[in-house]
């Protein structure tokens, strides 16, 4: 994947299909520590030890357990080419946490990429299911962060649909531009 | 949209707009855009938002794009398929966002299939 915030989309493809009804995607630039975090929580099913020990192992994915396919792998390889480091755990019935951890420093590591557009993507596919960013960036004497819930902007709107193209692009909007700020010309 | 508060301006607009578009949702048009690992990979984010921006700019209110997971044909992806009331269902596969940005011209306004980006099975 050429960013990983194209590895965000298609990890929480996973969480969707868990049928979580909340996925929280913290994201965290520590330029102190030379690490990029992402963390992916979501309270769907969750997967049995078994499957837990298969999950990033690639191509033993059966058509039943398809959802833990080459994504997870191609995540954890990602952030292992970096110089960082990959964890999963999960609970039956409790839901699933992906976390990566990459070397920012690193010409391995890919770029962050559009975080705008892999939201715009998971709302429009999931308008129902509820979903938090957490992003953080951290430098040797600012910490500056941007917070985003889908569940207030439901309450503003009311009973107008969060996937309506014009909303979606708002937020869209909102996102990158709150980004950019957090970033404060940071390249992450 | 500076703040959360701001939504409310788009909210009032929009309010509108879905009460003149009551009834309207039969004859819908589906526009189906594979994003499962494979399609991810391949550009189908990009891909399915030409769609939705061709499809917006050209107030086409009747298009309904959405997404799906693994269509099973990986070395095709990006891959959409469109589906038409009455008509036979269309796929396109190695998609980029000129091409989406052409099937809706083409093929949802003017009704003629973009042949170059469409599945020939063998």
């Amino acid at each position: 994947m050429r960013e990983i915030s194209l590895h965000i989309l298609d990890i929480v493809q996973n969480s969707i299909k868990a049928e979580a009804d909340l996925v929280i995607i913290d994201i965290e630039a520590n330029f102190n520590k030379d690490a990029l975090s992402i963390r992916i929580t979501d309270d769907g099913k969750g997967m049995s030890k078994e499957l837990l020990k298969k999950a990033t192992d690639t191509f033993v994915t059966t058509r039943k357990t398809r959802k833990v396919g080459m994504g997870l792998s191609f995540f954890k390889m990602a952030a292992e080419n970096s110089g960082g480091n990959f964890e999963i755990s999960s609970k039956e019935g409790m839901g699933t946490v992906v976390m990566a951890s990459f070397k920012l420093s690193s010409i391995d590591r890919v770029p962050l990429g559009e975080m705008d557009e892999t939201m715009a993507t998971l709302l429009m596919g999931s308008p129902n299911i509820d979903f938090i960013l957490n992003y953080k960036v951290k430098t040797e004497n600012k910490i500056r962060e941007f917070n985003f819930d889908t569940r207030e902007i439901k309450e503003e709107l009311s009973e107008i649909p969060i996937d309506e193209y014009e909303i979606i692009s708002s937020i869209k909007s909102y996102i990158k531009e709150n980004i950019k700020a957090t970033n404060g010309g940071l390249v992450i | 949209m500076k703040s959360i508060a701001d939504i409310n301006a788009i909210k009032e607009r929009m309010q509108k707009v879905l009460g003149t578009r009551e009834g309207q949702t039969e004859n819908n048009i589906r526009i189906v855009v594979g994003m499962a690992t494979c399609g991810i990979a391949a550009g189908a984010r990009p891909v399915l938002n030409a769609f939705l921006e061709e499809a917006a700019k050209r107030n086409l209110k009747n298009v309904k794009v959405t997404q799906a997971g693994c269509l099973g044909m990986c070395k095709y992806e990006p891959m959409a398929q469109v589906y038409i009331p009455g008509k036979e269902v269309v796929t396109y596969v190695r998609l980029d966002e000129q091409a989406a940005k052409q099937i809706i011209v083409d093929h949802i306004v003017n009704g003629s299939v973009v042949t170059k980006y469409t599945l020939d099975i063998e």
